[in-house]
């Protein structure tokens, strides 16, 4: 087998959660849609560096990781915030700025 | 000496700003204000006249150059003042007939409410002439001859509670405003033919130019004068600018507004002794109106219109004159002199009249005032006897000179021309002696006025009569003064020249002619309103009469070809402007706000919709990015 | 868990135990995916995700990043995910999401770009000619942490430090955002006991759930004489999410066949009367 295959699955899972963020409503949904895509990419960057022989993509993936995890954190701390004054997790309810 | 010129202009146009400007504290000192303040500007014009006297006949121009008003590039527009003997004449008897007008205003206009306000309009209105006269450029000239025509809107529609005096005011500024137009083009022309507005370089090099332009400036500042000077065919506001108050009416056919268009032909002589073909329509329009408004004077009732007729009569044979070139420059500056007496004589004259006869207009309604009226009565005769060139008077001497001026054209022209002004000097014998015999002669035909109060004719107050006193003297004594020794001509020559014409007929002859047309003139009107009694109510009269009566149909003949030739091209304009240029623009702005309001649709407030966009944007870039690597 | 291949260069194939493990686990971690995006409650969503995640580990393994297998069940799995389920407790449970589209045409606009989106991705990759790869092998020769370490503490140090004050800053917004200052002071028991008297809705404390002596969890709402459910007695969040377990009927099941053996039981006791007494009365 190649390792090309883990990007296949990468490219795949990525199209997954692109596809939940566009269709689903709950905010945490979407949230987490968006963490299987930075998932996908990891897989994709790990992957490189095998493909690479050097360790400068599993760096990267590393980093993505940190970067998710505080994305993580001030979009949850979001979510609960427009919760607590708006009684809806739902994307489509925030659309005050609307004509 | 210089200063005193921009003072000259500048004592009036602070009247003006201070009266206009100074609130009702002013109400009662302010018509001696205004009145003081004409009077000084008179003054500063005899100490200007005695200093210029001082000087040899070349030397006598002053050129002061006060400011740079508009100096852009190699555009360049001076306030900047010439006064030579041209301007000296007019700021005299701009400043003098001015000031005794004012003079007059204070008695006249002693119980009108707004007279402060007036006497600013009447300052204004010097300034804004002294401004044309004295301008030593045509950029300024046309400042003051704008400030003329505004002045003249604001004093005609003085009354403005009137429906008849705002209409009058209109109409004047309307008319004006077609001589305007003509004005500014001949200045624009000028400039693009010479580079500059001053008169100095233009005129002494207006024969540079060729003659097919000189001919279009000639003839658009004929159009100027028939507009300022009420000449065929810009004349028909004059008659109702007689709305406005007396006095008005003799600053503005006296000394002011109708002699700028006389002043504009003279000073620009030499574009237009370049330009013969020009001159013919010059002398053309004279004649004309000076039949026309004799014609006209013949037939009205009211007394001002009559001698509005007679205004427009008499400023035609100065045009006439003044188009006759170096032969009648002198001559038509002459008879604007005269004229400028004994016509603010006789409109102070009528004003006294009506003055004591509870503001009654129609002479029909007078007669029989001499005994009651007795200083109005013998100044308003002088006045008259002046104006149909009684030998001696100020208007036989000037009027003589045109009518031998026009003989002496020559040729075929001349003996047309001369028959024009000899038949125009009997005119005005008829209807002057007309506009004596009903007002101060015959029976008396007093009418109860719209309050059913019979008038109770006096004489005018001091202040009235005494301007008319001294205004008499000029009508007597100012012809004879100018004509010993040809004083005038001499004074004159060096701005304007002179030449002697070759007349086909004598002087002698002309001056009998006249004579004798005076004579058949005065015997008609004496025939007619002078043994028969005058009815109360005015005949029906015949065609021509009823005709004169409507200014010879000048209204009809506007109201039909200009206003609803106007009126339809306005429609047809507003046609195109609806269907053609408001639906291009409209066709845009619907079809942008249309588009708006689809693409608004894209913008629906979703994050899930602007996400969508953006992945599909990203999907479009990558296959972008993929296309452009396979190339 | 199959050992990764760690040959030195230019493999141009994996072990053959690498390849089953990846045939079956990426239909796992692909399932997970889309159980994640399409199941209608968040907290599935969130398990299955976590699933995915896992799976994922392997495959970092497998590809020879120990240190990232491990960070990733860790961190990701463990606490991530976790906190995303915290979150799901304390917002998303009142419903379950309807899946029903709201946007016009926002379901084919998506997959359409989606579609287009994953067919170029794949068409990108497969016309990358990968044929032959190096293998992580000599790069993790001096161990796959060490080797990571050195690179970020000396290559990639400055963005290390970067997310460093990164995280700082994101753990402060997050502290920033959910905080919330109480602008007046909070009302007393007594304050609130005089409010409920006033508005004299619900004067005494609400009904405790339960059935007396037959059960007592609270997602069991206690019932009225008659024998039906009473709403007060359950919490609303459960009610909201559906996970209220009425046992009214079975109470009244069992009221009936009570009934039905005391009537039985009378009419045994009354028929021997009747017999006793005659004719009696029918019922």
């Amino acid at each position: 087998m190649n390792p090309v295959n883990y990007l296949y699955l990468a490219a795949l899972l990525f199209t997954i959660g692109a596809a939940g963020v566009l269709i689903r409503r709950n905010a945490i949904v979407i949230f987490m849609c968006v963490e299987l895509m930075l998932n996908a990419c990891n897989l994709a960057f790990v992957t490189f560096a095998r493909l690479h022989g050097n360790l400068d993509g599993q760096i990267i993936a590393f980093f993505t990781m940190v970067v998710a995890a505080a994305e993580v954190v001030v979009g949850l701390a979001i979510i609960v915030t427009i919760f607590r004054s708006r009684h809806s997790a739902s994307v489509d309810d925030a659309g005050l700025l609307k004509l | 000496m210089e200063n005193l010129i921009g003072l000259l202009v500048l004592a009036p146009l602070l009247g003006a700003g201070v009266l206009l400007c100074g609130g009702r504290r002013l109400d009662r000192s302010g018509p001696w204000l205004g009145t003081l303040l004409a009077a000084v500007s008179f003054a500063l014009g005899v100490v200007l006249f005695a200093d210029m006297l001082g000087k040899g006949g070349e030397e006598r121009a002053l050129d002061v150059t006060v400011f740079q008003w508009v100096p852009v590039g190699g555009f360049r527009a001076d306030v900047g003042f010439h006064l030579d003997q041209l301007s000296m004449t007019f700021v005299l008897l701009i400043t003098g007939v001015g000031s005794l007008i004012h003079l007059y205003s204070v008695g006249y206009m002693a119980h009108d409410e707004r007279k402060r306000r007036f006497f600013g309009y009447l300052n204004l209105f010097l300034a804004a002439m002294l401004l044309l006269v004295l301008a030593d450029n045509y950029l300024l000239l046309y400042v003051g001859w704008e400030g003329v025509g505004l002045a003249s809107y604001l004093l005609i529609g003085f009354w403005q509670h009137k429906p008849s005096a705002a209409t009058a005011a209109k109409k004047a500024f309307l008319v004006n405003r077609v001589g305007d137009m003509g004005l500014s083009i001949a200045i624009m022309l000028l400039f693009t033919t010479f580079g500059t507005f001053a008169f100095d370089p233009v005129l002494t090099r207006a024969t540079d130019a060729g003659e097919g332009k000189l001919t279009a400036v000639a003839l658009m500042l004929l159009l100027a004068a028939c507009g300022k000077s009420a000449q065929v065919p810009l004349q028909s506001w004059l008659g109702d600018a007689m709305e406005g108050p007396t006095p008005v009416s003799a600053l503005i056919h006296a000394a002011t507004m109708v002699t700028a268009g006389v002043y504009l032909i003279t000073r620009s002589g030499a574009v237009f002794d370049a330009a013969p073909d020009a001159q013919t329509a010059v002398v053309t329009v004279g004649a004309v109106t000076l039949l026309f408004g004799a014609i006209v004077g013949c037939a009205k009732d009211d007394i001002k219109k009559a001698l509005a007729g007679s205004t427009m009569s008499q400023i035609g044979y100065m045009i006439l004159a003044a188009g006759l070139g170096p032969i009648g420059y002198v001559f038509a500056i002459m008879h604007l002199v005269t004229h400028g007496f004994f016509k603010a004589g006789l409109f102070l004259g009528a004003g006294s009249v009506m003055h004591g006869m509870n503001d009654e207009v129609d002479m029909r309604r007078y007669g029989g005032l001499r005994t009651y009226m007795p200083v109005t009565f013998v100044t308003f005769g002088l006045g008259y006897l002046a104006i149909i060139g009684f030998p001696g008077l100020s208007g036989f001497f000037s009027k003589d000179k045109i009518i031998e001026a026009a003989f002496a054209k020559g040729g075929t022209e001349g003996w047309i021309l001369g028959g024009a002004a000899l038949l125009g000097a009997a005119i005005t014998a008829y209807y002057m002696t007309r506009v004596m015999l009903l007002t101060f002669f015959g029976e008396k035909r007093w009418q109860p006025d719209a309050e059913g109060e019979m008038p109770h004719p006096h004489e005018s107050p001091r202040t009235m009569t005494v301007p008319m006193i001294v205004l008499a003297f000029g009508s007597v004594f100012a012809g004879g003064l100018f004509s010993i020794n040809d004083t005038f001509l001499k004074w004159l020559e060096p701005v304007t020249g002179h030449e002697e014409g070759h007349s086909p007929v004598s002087a002698l002859t002309v001056t009998a002619a006249t004579m004798v047309v005076l004579v058949i003139g005065v015997a008609i009107a004496w025939a007619q309103y002078g043994r028969r009694p005058v009815p109360v109510t005015a005949p029906r009269g015949s065609l021509l009469t009823r005709a004169a009566r409507r200014d010879l149909l000048q209204d009809d003949f506007n109201h039909v070809v200009l206003v609803r030739g106007g009126e339809h091209l306005t429609r047809s304009l507003v046609y195109v402007d609806h269907s053609l240029v408001d639906g291009v623009v409209n066709g845009t702005a619907a079809s942008v706000g249309g588009l708006s309001g689809r693409m608004r649709k894209l913008q629906n407030g979703y994050a899930r919709s602007y996400a969508v966009s953006m992945f599909g944007g990203a999907a479009v870039l990558i296959a972008a990015t993929l296309l452009m690597r396979a190339v | 868990m199959i050992a990764p291949s760690l040959a030195a260069s230019a493999a141009s194939t994996t072990s053959t135990g690498e390849a089953v493990q990846f045939w079956i686990l990426a239909v796992v971690a692909v399932l997970g995916a889309l159980g994640a995006v399409l199941m209608r409650k968040a907290v599935h969503s969130a398990l299955s995700l976590a699933g995915t995640m896992i799976v994922l580990a392997v495959f970092y393994l497998a590809n020879g990043a120990y240190f990232l297998g491990v960070v990733q069940i860790v961190v990701y799995t463990g606490a991530i995910m976790m906190l995303f389920l915290f979150v799901v407790m304390l917002v998303g449970v009142t419903a379950a999401d309807s899946l029903k589209e709201t946007i016009k045409g926002q379901r084919w606009l998506a997959g359409l770009c989606v579609l287009g989106f994953g067919i170029l991705l794949m068409a990108g990759i497969s016309n990358a000619s990968l044929k032959e790869w190096n293998g992580v092998g000599r790069a993790n020769a001096g161990g796959n942490v060490e080797g990571l370490a050195s690179l970020i503490f000396t290559k990639y140090v400055f963005a290390f430090e970067i997310t460093g004050a990164l995280l700082i800053t994101a753990a402060v917004g997050a502290m920033v955002l959910t905080h919330r200052e109480r602008t007046e002071r909070a009302a007393t028991q007594r304050e609130r006991a005089e409010q409920r008297v006033r508005e004299g809705k619900q004067v005494t404390p609400l009904p405790a759930p339960g059935v007396y002596a037959r059960h007592n969890a609270v997602d069991i709402p206690g019932l009225l004489p008659d024998g039906t459910a009473s709403d007060l007695t359950v919490s609303p969040t459960l009610r909201a999410r559906g996970q209220v377990r009425d046992v009214s009927g079975e109470a009244l099941q069992d009221l009936k066949a009570l009934e039905q053996r005391s009537s039985e039981w009378l009419e045994r006791g009354r028929s021997e009367d009747a017999d006793a007494n005659g004719k009696g009365a029918g019922k």
